[in-house]
């Protein structure tokens, strides 16, 4: 396999190689991001469709009409995948950490780049391949993102038949695209680091989109074992999870959570790591506790693999393991407290600039917090039987992923696009961005936590005929009016972000003042990212270092010792 | 501000050798630590399975298991002779790697051959995939396998074509052979792990 380091030549002239087949770890991480913010555009209209009907059932959607209950569970399918494996990797892994990677470590390219340009393709099939199956006759999957058997595995349950099995298609080759991206991710940073770039001196989130990288790669076999398996039943008549047939449908409620919980993290700590390189720029201080910050991800990493079953507390498996999985789960809490406790740290008295990129990474801090504490009482299993499948989880759910995915995301995307594309963004258009979406995320899902502790069980088509719950409808509106105006926040965002592009004040190299290696090259970087390949002297968070003349130290700049002994 | 590398404290740099691993070995390892977990996976729920439903032993009897034995042999001489195309191709035995990189090959394609045996029996028996939970966890083992088989043997037939024309005898090249070793004996490992659990118990 032709390595980066065997090829070094110019950018290619022509446009196809340059701009869609391109090589460049640069170019395809765009191609990523542009990807996934399409795909949120899916994502988002389908929430729009669930909210609305939510609020006002069955009445007129504006823009869509009335759903019905069968097209209703597609609807929600679809936002769940959509959201998970077609938005939030593809932004966090493949466009942050293509883009991140090989620039922070001091290297030219990925270790394999036609792999890469590979691996984006893959995942661009899987889109469209996810994207036609809405349209095939019988409609899409309609057994929710987790892909429930036996709702998933037989279709008299759901009446969908080509859906189904395009969805599995469509996550196959998914989970193949980030297989090899991972592949590429690990193999980089071990093996194209720059000189005196040691494993401690990696910036935070180079740590974390490899430990993420790391997990996805060892927790999806399981579920891909799982997809053959289902896909079998569905057309070979198996009967893994068929009860009629021998099998058993808890069996896939394992192999799924045995990878879908890892997942979790795979997302969160790429969105984690962004919103730890904003910090210390945006405070002027150092990460508090570096090395504990990367124990704890390892940590973090690891214990992911043994916590899945506290999605099962009352799916019928044998509650003697009840106990043990809710130990684990209140466990993993543990790094991922110190990991917030040092963000707190990292911030505590320092020179605060509350620039776009530094709101929404404090902005996912202060909402993943919520997502945190939330999730213990639903990682206990003595809380989880009560609150289990009502829109507590759905709150939940989303003040975890919402945070990384969308304020970590967006923390990013305002932070790097000077280095991107080589101009700034419109800071006052950013602002009301944040606000717009701080505020009305926490509109929507508050209520949430209401009404599902209220006992509103999630995944129903029609709530009006519990009336129990009609004290609690007015919740349901002010979190659909909610959406509508998170919606509207997100037009600002467009704007800037295509606008920008022309018209954005050109960047300089260095526009906020940051010590790591991907600023120390021009914005946007030369085809192979360096004039000379820099060498390291120096860990990556060197701010407001007393006797310094400036309050930051880039990663490239000798120890007065080591000058000295050169000029000798 | 650039940096010249002769200025800094560090030994000579080369681009892409960090750890002196080379790179396509670390991305194989990487590869395989994943498809260890898709098989894994499988035989953990095969295994599970099995135990809590009484043992399949009425299915299970009318598995070939002379063929398979067979087949393990085959399987495990072909690993012998990619280690011996390594060897030979690591001492500059270019003909003679070539040699044993065919005989690995073949044996591949015997492996599949008996295995097309094995199922046409099995299928003009009347056992197909939808004859028990048994024969579902057998043909989507083995059939998972048998893909990878395959892939093995197109990855040693592209080297070996490589190894004819010479083009496989350079620096860099020359390590493919051993990274296409490491999967072939990964593909090896599985089916010890398989024969047993389908054949035998």
């Amino acid at each position: 396999m032709e390595t980066a380091a065997e090829q070094h030549h110019e950018a290619p002239a022509g446009f196809v190689r340059r701009y869609i087949f391109s090589t460049d770890h640069k170019v395809i991480a765009k191609q990523y991001m542009i990807l996934s913010l399409t795909m949120a555009l899916i994502g988002g209209f389908t929430a729009y469709l669930i909210r609305w009907q939510l609020a006002w059932p069955e009445t007129d959607i504006p823009g869509w009409g009335p759903i019905g209950p069968d097209n209703y569970n597609a609807i929600i399918t679809m936002h769940g995948t959509v959201m998970v494996f077609f938005v939030a990797m593809p932004f966090l892994l493949g466009a942050f950490g293509n883009y991140l990677i090989p620039l922070m470590i001091g290297a030219r390219d990925m270790a394999f780049p036609r792999l890469n340009m590979m691996s984006f393709w893959t995942v661009f099939t899987a889109s469209v391949v996810l994207t036609i199956s809405m349209f095939v006759p019988g409609g899409p999957a309609a057994a929710g993102w987790t892909g429930y058997a036996p709702l998933s595995d037989n279709p008299i349950y759901t009446g969908v038949t080509w859906g189904q099995n395009l969805w599995i298609l469509a996550l196959a080759l998914e989970f193949g695209s980030f297989l090899m991206g991972g592949i590429n991710f690990l193999t980089t940073a071990l093996n194209m680091r720059a000189p005196g770039m040691t494993l401690w001196r990696l910036p935070l989130v180079v740590w974390m989109e490899l430990t993420a990288a790391v997990v996805f790669l060892l927790s999806v076999g399981p579920l891909i074992a799982g997809a053959l398996m289902l896909l079998a039943d569905r057309t070979l008549g198996t009967g893994f999870f068929r009860p009629d047939r021998g099998g058993d449908p808890l069996l896939w409620e394992h192999l799924f959570w045995f990878f879908g919980h890892p997942e979790v993290y795979v997302v969160a700590l790429p969105g984690f790591g962004i919103m730890l390189e904003v910090m210390p720029v945006f405070a002027r201080k150092p990460i508090f506790g570096y090395r504990t910050m990367v124990w704890s991800t390892i940590a973090a990493g690891l214990l992911s693999f043994i916590v899945w079953a506290h999605h099962m507390f009352v799916s019928g498996m044998d509650p003697r393991l009840a106990t043990p999985f809710s130990v684990t789960t209140i466990l993993i809490s543990v790094p991922f407290a110190l990991l917030v406790f040092s963000m707190i740290a990292t911030v505590w008295g320092g020179s605060i600039t509350l620039t776009t990129p530094m709101l929404f990474a404090l902005g996912g801090l202060a909402t993943f917090i919520i997502g945190g504490v939330t999730g213990i009482f639903l990682g206990s299993a003595t809380t989880d039987i009560f609150l289990h499948g009502t829109y507590f989880v759905v709150a939940h759910f989303h003040y975890t992923l919402f945070p990384v995915t969308f304020f970590g995301g967006f923390a990013g995307l305002y932070y790097w696009y000077p280095k991107m594309f080589g101009r700034m963004m419109n800071e006052t258009l950013g602002k009301i961005h944040f606000w717009f979406t701080f505020v009305f995320f926490n509109a929507i899902f508050i209520p949430l936590f209401a009404v599902g502790t209220h006992g509103s069980p999630r995944r129903i088509y029609e709530l009006s005929s519990y009336t129990y719950l009609q004290p609690f409808q007015y919740l349901h509106v002010i979190a659909t009016y909610a959406t509508i105006g998170l919606f509207i926040g997100q037009l600002p965002f467009i704007v800037n972000f295509i606008g920008s592009m022309v018209r954005g004040k050109r960047a300089a190299d260095n526009p906020w003042d940051a010590n790591t290696l991907e600023w120390a090259t021009t914005s946007p970087p030369p085809h192979e990212n360096f004039e000379h390949i820099p060498v390291v002297y120096r860990d990556p968070y060197e701010y407001s270092v007393p006797g310094e003349n400036e309050d930051w130290i880039p990663q490239t700049r000798p120890e007065p010792q080591i000058v000295y002994a050169a000029a000798d | 501000m650039s940096v010249g590398i002769e200025t800094a404290s560090h030994k000579a740099y080369t681009e892409g050798e960090t750890t002196g691993i080379p790179m396509g070995k670390i991305g194989i390892w990487w590869f395989l630590a994943s498809e260890v977990m898709v098989f894994g996976g499988l035989i953990g729920a095969y295994v599970l399975f099995r135990i809590a439903n009484g043992g399949w032993a009425d299915q299970a009897e009318h598995v070939n298991w002379r063929l398979g034995a067979i087949n393990t042999l085959v399987l495990v001489t072909s690993s012998l002779t990619m280690i011996l195309a390594l060897s030979a191709g690591r001492s500059g035995r270019h003909q003679r790697a070539a040699n044993f990189l065919l005989a690995t090959v073949l044996l591949g394609l015997t492996f599949l051959g008996i295995k097309g045996v094995e199922y046409s029996r099995e299928i003009a028996e009347g056992f197909t995939p939808a004859s028990g939970m048994f024969w579902s966890f057998y043909f989507l083992m083995t059939g998972l396998h048998g893909i990878h088989v395959i892939g093995g043997i197109v990855f040693n037939a592209t080297l070996y074509i490589a190894a004819v024309r010479g083009t496989l005898w350079s620096e860099h090249h020359e390590d493919r052979l051993e990274f296409a070793g490491l999967y072939w004996h990964f593909v090896d490992v599985v089916w010890i792990f398989l024969f047993p659990l389908l054949y035998l118990a």
